[in-house]
């Protein structure tokens, strides 16, 4: 595949784009080469994660959020759009069936809005393991937006945080006790949180065990009667740990309601990530995650050069005899590389 | 860079107005079971929706599921709308009822593999794999 001119992508042409995307996505050569020339033009857009649990109602929310987003600001012209859906890879066949679009179909025509599906290719924590790198290509081609939706996620998919700038957890009615609102995981990571299918029956319950939720992470003041007059108490003996409280909203995507207040709270987020000084944080905790990762996949790379089949097999063949442990195998391992 | 990965990335399209997904869904399956990566695109498709996706998508391979008896208004579009876009190297299959004298005429138009009800699953993942050597 011959390289793809960087300055068509940054221009924004499609052709280029997407096959910068697919060089990226193959770990290619050439996908390397592109992303150096790309990168000096990358940091402009605001990255948007959208995950939760599979069937909260990710991707017809993405596909409502991405309409409203080109449909609803007035005046000036809406932002360009990209959006990247990542679905699992089998872990046996190495195939994906990805279906996100399925549920995008609102956004098919429109020049501003670019829809690229991918497959998790056997990364965990619910993105694959070039999605930075495919943002990274939208960025540079001038996407003002750009929203990530990740694999259905459990509890702990929570890579996407590193990622984006906004984090959209998704939830829906029925999910669950108030209990699994207080685990660790997918909850903390949250900027904004979204009560999808609120015309749905339970939706009141969902959205009040997510407000208690917070309410013991983010005390507010609260409005408090006493002795017939209203007076506003704050909570005097806890400190609130940052200036931010996710706010809970409740949106419906197959119609569209609740979107302009879900626009509303990412605009909010985004003003607040920039005067608080946090959107600089975010973006080097972003970019040394990314680093760390490339280097993890560098060094194992290397170490997957260096070490021979047979030392491998014959080790393996140890730990699972049962003659040395599997610490004392990786000790091995790591000298017989000779890295 | 590190470990290079070079898959084959399917469209699946429902293209025109009948409802009928089962065979596009069973294709689409098979393909993912063969280790390939399939975008399902749903139904109703018009054909510039489905020349987009391929274009968004970076597909080699776009397979048309056409029930409706339409694929002579529909498919000389579809391969226009990729030749515009820039996608002519894409590899075109069709599934669906068409009638065996309507063949050469797609065939000359550039489809690569047009399957009947009853084709083996197994055929159409050995020709795209072949194709797409």
């Amino acid at each position: 595949m011959p390289v793809t001119n960087p300055q068509a992508v940054i221009r924004g042409e499609r052709l280029a784009v997407t096959r910068a995307l697919t060089q990226v996505e193959n770990n290619s050569r050439e996908g390397y080469k592109l992303l150096e020339e790309l990168f000096p033009h990358t940091g402009r857009a605001h990255l948007i994660g959208v995950t939760g649990a599979p069937g909260t109602g990710k991707s017809t929310l993405v596909n409502q959020l991405a309409y409203a987003y080109r449909h609803s600001v007035e005046g000036n012209s809406p932002p360009r759009i990209a959006v990247v859906a990542v679905d699992p890879t089998s872990p046996f066949s190495g195939g994906a069936l990805l279906g996100d679009r399925v549920r995008m179909v609102d956004l098919a025509g429109d020049p501003g809005v670019f829809v690229r599906s991918m497959a998790s290719r056997g990364s965990l924590g619910g993105l694959a393991g070039t999605t930075a790198g495919l943002v990274q290509v939208f960025d540079a081609a001038g996407f003002e937006i750009i929203i990530i939706e990740t694999v259905g996620a459990g509890q702990a998919e929570v890579d996407i945080a590193s990622l984006a700038h906004t984090t959209i957890v998704v939830e829906a009615p029925g999910l669950g006790d108030d209990i699994q609102t207080i685990k660790a995981g997918i909850l903390e990571i949250a900027d904004i949180l979204v009560v999808n299918k609120s015309d749905k029956p339970g939706a009141d319950h969902t959205l009040r065990a997510l407000r208690n939720m917070l309410a013991l992470a983010h005390p507010l003041p609260e409005d408090v009667q006493h002795h017939g007059t209203l007076s506003t108490a704050a909570p005097a003996d806890i400190e609130p740990e940052t200036g931010w409280t996710p706010p809970v909203l409740a949106t419906t995507a197959t119609t569209g309601e609740g979107f302009q207040e879900l626009i509303a709270a990412i605009e909010e987020h985004r003003d607040y990530l920039k005067s608080a000084g946090e959107w600089q944080i975010r973006e080097e905790k972003r970019l040394k995650n990314e680093l760390e990762v490339l280097l993890r996949d560098a060094l194992r790379a290397h170490w997957e050069e260096k070490i021979a089949p047979e030392t491998y097999q014959e080790t393996l063949g140890k730990v699972i005899r049962r003659q040395i442990t599997p610490w004392r195998a990786v000790d091995i391992l790591l000298e017989g590389a000779r890295l | 860079m590190v470990n290079p990965q070079k898959k084959i990335r399917v469209l699946i399209a429902k293209a025109g107005l009948d409802g009928h997904d089962r065979g596009a869904k069973v294709v689409a399956r098979a393909l993912r079971d063969a280790g390939m990566e399939v975008i399902y695109t749903g139904l109703r498709q018009t054909p510039e929706m489905i020349a987009e996706a391929a274009l968004q998508e970076d597909v080699q391979v776009v397979g048309l599921s056409i029930l409706s008896g339409a694929h002579m208004t529909l498919v000389p579009k579809v391969v226009d709308l990729l030749q515009n876009a820039g996608m002519e190297n894409v590899k075109l299959f069709l599934g669906g009822i068409i009638p065996d004298e309507d063949k050469p005429e797609l065939e000359k138009l550039g489809v690569t593999g047009i399957y009947g009800p009853g084709t083996s699953t197994q055929n159409i993942i050995e020709d795209i794999q072949k194709a797409c050597q």
